[in-house]
Parts: C-alpha cells; structure tokens; sequence
C-alpha cells in the first residue's frame, strides 16, 4: 500500500465499489443458475433493507454491532496486529452488559446503568483480548493464532457460567432472568414513535456506535497513541528507533481492540435482548473483519461497510422469504462473495486501477 | 573497431508518466571490454539496464544484441540473448548450497540430481577458467558477501551469460574484495565477456573499466575513454557543475567529552559477540569516525548506543551521567531525552516510515516532544509548521509535507532524517552511513551541515563504510574489525592504512582495545 498515492476518491470509493459490483455480478450468475431472477432479487434486498422504515430500522441494528467488531479490527489492523478474535471477546462483553445490567436494573434508570455497560463490556472484551496480545508481545505466540483460541475458549466459558451460575433459578434455557427497564436501551422507535421503526430492535446503542467511530477516528489520526500504533503497524524497527515500545503497544492495541468488540454486546444484551443468552454473538465478529477491510480500517469506511452488510443482513432475510428458491444459505453465500471480493481479493482491480490513474510512478523511482 | 558491438541501445526513451526517466538513450558496448556507467541517484542508470534485462519495455528506440535488433521481453528472454544481470541485492536462497543456487531455475528436468551433476561439473570448469573460486556444497548464507556476490556471477555464467550486467556491485565489499571482484571482472574480460558495470562510485570507474558513460537526468551525457578522462570530469558531468570532492572545514577543538563508552560488549539474538569490549570518547566539537567494512559490529555499535539493542555489558557517559547499558531495558526515548540524536544507518527500515507523510516522519520519535502536542493529541499545526520550515532549511523537494516520504528521492528522504535529527540541537548525533543512495549534491549538503554541527560545539559518531566519507570528515577515526575497535588515526589517515586495519591486518603502531582514546 505503500507504493503511491491514489487519488482519496478511487482509493475509497472507486475499488470498492468494483470489488462489490464484482461480488454482486458473480452473486447474480448463482441466482440465475438456482433459477430466480437477479433483478428481481436485488429489488427485494434493497426493498427489504432500506424500502420502509421497519426495514431499514433492522439495518442499522445490524449496522450497529459491525461498527463495533469492524472498528475492533480496524484499531489492531493500525497496529499492524490482526486480531481476529472479535468473536470471543464481544461474547465477553456481554458478560460485562450482564453483569452491570443485573446488579443495576432495579435501582437506577437505564442512563445511569449505560456508562457502567460500556464499561463493563469494554473491560471485559479488552481483558479476554489481553492474554493473547500479552503472549504475542512477550513471546511471540501469534495473535491470530490465539485470539482464534480463544474464541473457543469463550464459547465454552459463557455456557459454564450460564448454565452454572447465572441462569435464573428453575429454568431450563441457558439464559439469564430478563432486564428490567433500568436495563434496557430504549429503542429508537420509543423515542422517535412518529418515524415508524415498528419491531426493529434499532436503539441507542447506535449512537454508542457513531461516538466510538468518531473517538476512534481521533485516536488514530490525532493523537500520540495512535502514532505510535500507526507507526508501529507501518514499520516496527522504525518504531522501535522512535522510542515505542512493541510490548506496550502491542497490548494496548489489543486492550481498545477487544474493547471496542465486547461493546458490541450493549446493542445486542443491553438494547435489543435484554438478557444474556447462549450464542448472541453469531459471527458479528467475524463480519467485523470483512467490514474492517472493506471498510479500509477507516470509521467512515466502516460504517458504510457496516450498513451494507446490515442490509446484506436484513434484505436477505426479507429475500429468504420472498424468494424461498433462495434460502438462508444462499444469501450466507451472497455475503462469503462480498466477503471475498471486498476482503480477500481487496488488491484484484487495484494494480490495473493504478496503472490507469498513475502510471507516474516507476516501480524503482528510487535507486538504492 | 569494425566488430559488431555486444550491446547497441538506439535512441531508447522510457517515460513513466511525466517522468521522463530515458531520455534518447544511444550506448555502444564494445564486445570484450568493461563498460562503466556512472551517474546520480535517479540518472536513469537502473531504469536503462532494466530495459535491456527486460524488466521494462522501452517506449521507443532499439536494442541491438550482436547487431541483430531484438525484443527482449522478460528476464528470461535476456538470459537467453547471454545477458546476465549481477544484482546489487543478491537474488539468493540462503539456506540452500551454492551449487543449489546456481541451478535454481535451470534445473532441466523434474529430478533434481542430473542438473546438479551437470552443474558440479560445469562449476569446475568455470572454476578454473575464471579463477572464481567458490566451495559448491557451502550454505550460501553462511559465506561473507564477496563469495555471495561470487555465486551471483557464477549463477549467470552457467546460464552461458556474455554480457554481464553487474548493478552496483562494490557497495557490499571491502576494498580488498572490491580489488578482487575487479581482478575477476578483468579475467571475465579477458576470455572475451563484456561487462557492464553500474556505479556511482567514481574511483570504480577510474580503476576498472575501459570505457565510461555518464547519465544525467535521463540522458546520456557522455561517453569517454576511461583512460581519456578525470574523475573531476566525470563528476561535473554527472551533477552537471563542477563540485568539491573534498569537505571544506577547520581543524576540530574538541573541548570536554559529551560520549564516553565504556567496555562495551554486545551480544545478537544468535549469541555471537558482535561487539567486543569497546571503549572510546567523543568530544565536544568533534567528528569521530568508525570505519570499518560493514558487518563489523558498527551497526550494532551505533543501535545499542541509541537505545534501541540490548548490551551484555558496558556502561555509557552522556552530559556526566553514567548509564549501566546492560542492566536497563534499550529505550530509544530515554537516550533521546538525554539529548542524543540519531541517523540511523538504513532510512528506509529505520529511519523513516515510507508510507507516512513527510510531515510525520518529520516529528517520529519526537511526537512525545511537548512543542509537538497537547495533552493526549498531536499540535497538527505545529508539527506541520515545523516541517515546512524544515523543508525550506534543508531545500528538500518536493516541498510537500503532505507527501509520503516513499515519493521522495533518496538523497530528499535522508535530508528528512538529517533534518528531524539535527534540529532537534542534540548535544551528540550518532550518525550511520549518512551519503548511502545519496546523490552528489545532496551529499555536499549533508557533509556540510554535519561540520556545521561540529563547528557548532557538538559531538559526532560518524559511521560509514565510504573510506572517503570517513577521511573527509573525521578529526579522529578509530577502526572496527570483528567487533573490536583495532586502531586509531587521526584526521589526515592513510587510506592504504586504513585499508589495512579495516581488512584485520593487527596493527603494531598503536595497542588495541582499552586504552585508544
């Protein structure tokens, strides 16, 4: 990436839009091939994401859990860390909702229980995060390989600690006792009745969602941490010569990265389930990588990224049942396709796109 | 004179957008000879000869190879015009034996073993015919560079190479390897290989070639008889005026110590001391200079020093205070704010983030500096204020803060460090190959601005491995050799002298280790 400089407009909207244009277009050839009509199709997803109020209120809560496991990936990415354990550590997060919600709800409103949600996700994310950024920093053992791990590990810690401990007396469901209102978000619809959100669990977990996006912005971009993450990621003996130390950013990297992932569990325990329960998380974390990428690790980015798979989300849900030829898996398919066009083959178009715009630049402009 | 030339270029143009790197090349190789071309960074040396190794394509003009007009498409067609291409970063497996590298990528047939019987053989012959000896079954990781760059050479003989294109060969060798390559270089010649040789280096030229082309921003300047020619010619014809080789300065008055470095031993992650009980001074006012063929022990030398390596034992002196450098965590800040100012010896690894704008390599390392933040953030207007005024003192161009420093040249690119580093008034400036990739005038600039550091009451630790630079600096030069400092001279040095400590020739005039402050 280091090669030129792109003009801002196709580094950030041009490439993206070929890569997802591709994804759609090979999209579009399964449909035909299962027999449906891709127009028709496109028209249902785009209908039933952002068509009428309810629907697009579907959306943004989608949206709203991949800002957050898209920005978690986004931070660790700047450090040059890939961190793709968003999945446990939002999984642990909600353990943090949880547990501030449990002790809070029946004594103090939902704003004041919030902080202390944002705060118990956060640490909880960032301390699930913190062994694996520990053992990659001290001892070189890959955070990806680790953090995958732990994913695991979480997994089986949550239905231990629901089962064992936190599942209302009597009940059979791996789940805690619902919250009462002082720990519940209220929905976006409870505040704004007259726009017509309906059922839609959109709620104000997505204005956590834009602050984190603005306070990650200004911790990459404007402050000395970020720097120093920055230039860590870019080149690590530099930031060893500049006085940063690898351990210390590595681990504090990780902390705001797994942080930034348990927060996701405030829209999802706090905002819209009201309780904890086995598997909120369902690849929230995972996706986050993909939004990160596509997203090119910057807030704006990913929070376009966010909404486009929020619609991929919810319009194909609305698809799956339109068109039953097309089902769940088929639009899981649709996804892997972005996935893969937006994330994995990012560079496809890029050398040619390059070529096109700045063919100035001489593969060896400096001699050695 | 009638003999068809081994290489003709004709009026060969290559643009890369506006950048017009070729400019109506014409080159006439004479089969048999050794060809030098010589120009600054950015000349279009290595543009020219990666069209004629078919890296590139030329936008227009011939290439004519025995007089026969070709198109020479990728590498592979020209090995198979016998053009080889001696790389200045070896293209080698490190792990693998010589005689693995050599037949890497013309093994024949799937199974290996025949190729290598073939190539055994084959490396025998070349062997004695040109006298380059290199051990077949040795790892060639494990080999000093010389004999890298010797597998290097063999590697495009047994490719049957007649023209050899060697692309700044020497900037790895000792000078005794240096006299070495060119020995096998005139052999080569001799059993009638052409060569071309690629450098900025004008004593090169001088000492080994036959003929000499000078390239200047994209054009073909000149073409002389070596043995017609002068360096001072040469070099105006590169940089376009006439320049001073020489670094203009007074003598030092070196006042009290600002370094003081004390049985220093450093250890690398393979457990081999690379540094062995060093101990020296640096004085205020004074340019203390360690020469010595790179790998030595100065790299880790100069890293230790400014916190960024560990030590096994030794201790530093800086404004009084006595550092215990084996017993604490290496923290590059720390000897930062002890008012110690670094050039490292490799921009593009260490000194700069390419991929950051000017303006934020301008301030890396310092961005903890108050003047460039508040509070938690960075002061953008500062630091961006800072750099342009850093721009205008040190002229570097483009004068764009907003550019990545990867779009710099590499003589502009060093000017950023140089500037970052100077600017910051340290008390001492550990400075490592300071001129490396750097053009003539940029050069000129550098060498200045250090003696005005100098002149200005501050210590300097010169590291390099141009004997020149060394000599045309230093007030005093202490010599590394196998992690050990084996001699001190003073300012008006011999290079043979030199050359000879450098090379680990054990010096009589003067003890070693310990006392040669």
């Amino acid at each position: 990436m280091s090669g030129g400089q792109l003009p801002r407009w196709v580094d950030y909207g041009l490439i993206p839009f070929l890569n997802l244009a591709a994804a759609f277009l090979v999209s579009g050839l399964v449909v035909i091939l299962i027999g449906e009509n891709p127009i028709d199709a496109v028209k249902v997803l785009i209908w039933g994401s952002l068509g009428y109020t309810e629907g697009f209120g579907y959306t943004l809560f989608y949206a709203t859990n991949f800002i957050f496991t898209g920005l978690a990936v986004a931070v660790a990415f700047h450090a040059g860390l890939f961190n793709i354990g968003g999945e446990g550590q939002a999984y642990l997060g909600g353990l943090g909702v949880a547990i501030a919600c449990l002790a809070l709800d029946h004594y103090v409103p939902w704003y004041v229980t919030l902080p202390f949600a944002i705060l118990g996700s956060a640490l909880m994310g960032a301390a699930w995060a913190f062994i694996p950024a520990w053992l990659q920093a001290t001892r070189g053992s890959h955070v990806v390989i680790t953090t995958i791990m732990f994913n695991f590990i979480a997994a089986s810690l949550m239905v231990y600690l629901l089962n064992g401990f936190l599942k209302k007396p009597g009940s059979m469901q791996n789940e805690t006792r619902t919250f009462e209102d002082g720990g519940r978000l209220p929905f976006l619809n409870d505040i704004f009745p007259s726009f017509g959100f309906g059922f839609a669990p959109v709620n104000l977990a997505l204005f956590v969602a834009l602050a984190a996006c603005v306070l990650v912005w200004l911790l990459i971009w404007r402050t000395k941490l970020g720097f120093e993450i920055r230039s860590f990621g870019a080149n690590a003996t530099a930031a060893v010569y500049a006085g940063i130390s690898p351990v210390r950013i590595t681990v504090v990297t990780m902390l705001i990265s797994g942080g930034l992932a348990g927060m996701m569990a405030i829209n999802e325990i706090m905002g819209s389930q009201h309780r904890l329960l086995i598997d909120f998380v369902t690849g929230y974390g995972f996706v986050g990588i993909a939004v990160a990428l596509m997203g090119r690790a910057h807030p704006v980015g990913i929070l376009l990224a966010s909404i486009l798979f929020g619609m991929l989300y919810q319009g194909g849900a609305e698809l799956s049942f339109e068109m039953p030829n097309l089902t769940r898996d088929m639009i899981i398919v649709i996804q892997g396709l972005v996935i893969l066009f937006a994330g994995a083959l990012e560079h496809m178009f890029r050398p040619a796109i390059a070529q096109f715009f700045m063919p100035a630049r001489p593969k060896t402009a400096q001699e050695a | 004179m009638s003999e068809t030339p081994a290489i003709e270029l004709r009026k060969i143009n290559k643009s890369f957008g506006a950048v017009h790197a070729n400019k109506d090349i014409d080159l006439v190789v004479k089969k048999g000879s050794i060809h030098g071309i010589i120009g600054e960074n950015g000349a279009g040396k290595s543009t020219l000869m990666s069209i004629l190794y078919g890296f590139y394509q030329a936008d227009t003009g011939d290439i004519l190879v025995n007089g026969n007009k070709v198109t020479i498409s990728d590498s592979k067609a020209a090995i198979g015009m016998g053009i080889g291409m001696v790389h200045q970063h070896f293209m080698l497996v490190d792990n693998f034996t010589v005689l693995e590298n050599v037949v890497l990528g013309a093994e024949d047939s799937a199974l290996l073993a025949g190729g290598l019987n073939r190539a055994r053989s084959e490396l025998h012959r070349l062997e004695t015919e040109y006298e380059l000896r290199v051990d077949p079954e040795a790892i060639t990781g494990e080999l000093p560079v010389g004999l890298q760059q010797r597998v290097e050479i063999l590697k495009a003989l047994y490719r049957s190479a007649e023209v050899l294109i060697l692309d700044e060969p020497t900037g790895v060798l000792t000078p005794a390897e240096a006299d070495h390559l060119f020995k096998i270089l005139e052999v080569l010649k001799n059993e009638g290989k052409t060569i071309l040789l690629i450098t900025h280096k004008l004593r090169e030229i001088m000492a080994a070639t036959d003929m000499v082309s000078v390239m200047r921003r994209g054009e073909m300047v000149a073409t002389r008889e070596t043995k017609n020619t002068s360096m001072e010619e040469l070099a105006e014809l590169m940089v376009g005026r006439s320049v001073l080789l020489r670094v203009d300065k007074k003598p030092a008055e070196p006042k009290a110590p600002v370094l003081e470095v004390e049985n220093l031993t450093v250890t690398d992650s393979r457990g081999v001391e690379v540094v062995k009980d060093v101990s020296f001074k640096v004085h205020e006012g004074e340019i203390v200079g360690i020469a010595g063929v790179s790998g030595n022990g100065q790299s880790e030398l100069l890293e230790t020093l400014s916190g960024i390596r560990r030590a096994t034992r030794g201790t530093l002196k800086i404004n009084g205070e006595t550092i215990d450098l084996a017993n604490r965590a290496p923290d590059a800040a720390d000897m930062r704010a002890k008012s110690m100012g670094h050039v490292p010896e490799d921009r593009h690894r260490m000194g700069l983030i390419n991929s950051f704008a000017e303006y934020e390599n301008s301030i890396l390392g310092y961005h903890r500096d108050p003047a460039y933040s508040k509070g938690l953030l960075l002061d953008l207007p500062a630091i961006k204020k800072n750099a342009v005024d850093e721009i205008e003192k040190y002229d570097i161009r483009p004068p764009n803060p907003m550019l990545k420093t990867a779009n710099f040249s590499g003589g502009n690119q060093q000017k950023v460090v140089l500037a970052r580093e100077i600017e910051r008034d340290p008390n001492i400036l550990l400075v490592g190959q300071p001129t490396r990739g750097v053009d003539i005038g940029a050069i000129e600039f550098i060498h200045k601005r250090l003696i005005e550091l100098r002149d200005a009451g501050k210590g300097i630790l010169l590291v390099s491995v141009e004997l020149d630079e060394i000599r045309g600096l230093s007030d005093r030069v202490l010599v590394m050799f196998d992690g050990k400092v084996v001699g001190e001279r003073g300012a008006d040095a011999e290079e043979s002298d030199l050359g000879l400590l450098m090379a680990g020739i054990e010096d009589n005039k003067i003890a070693v280790e310990g006392d040669v402050q």
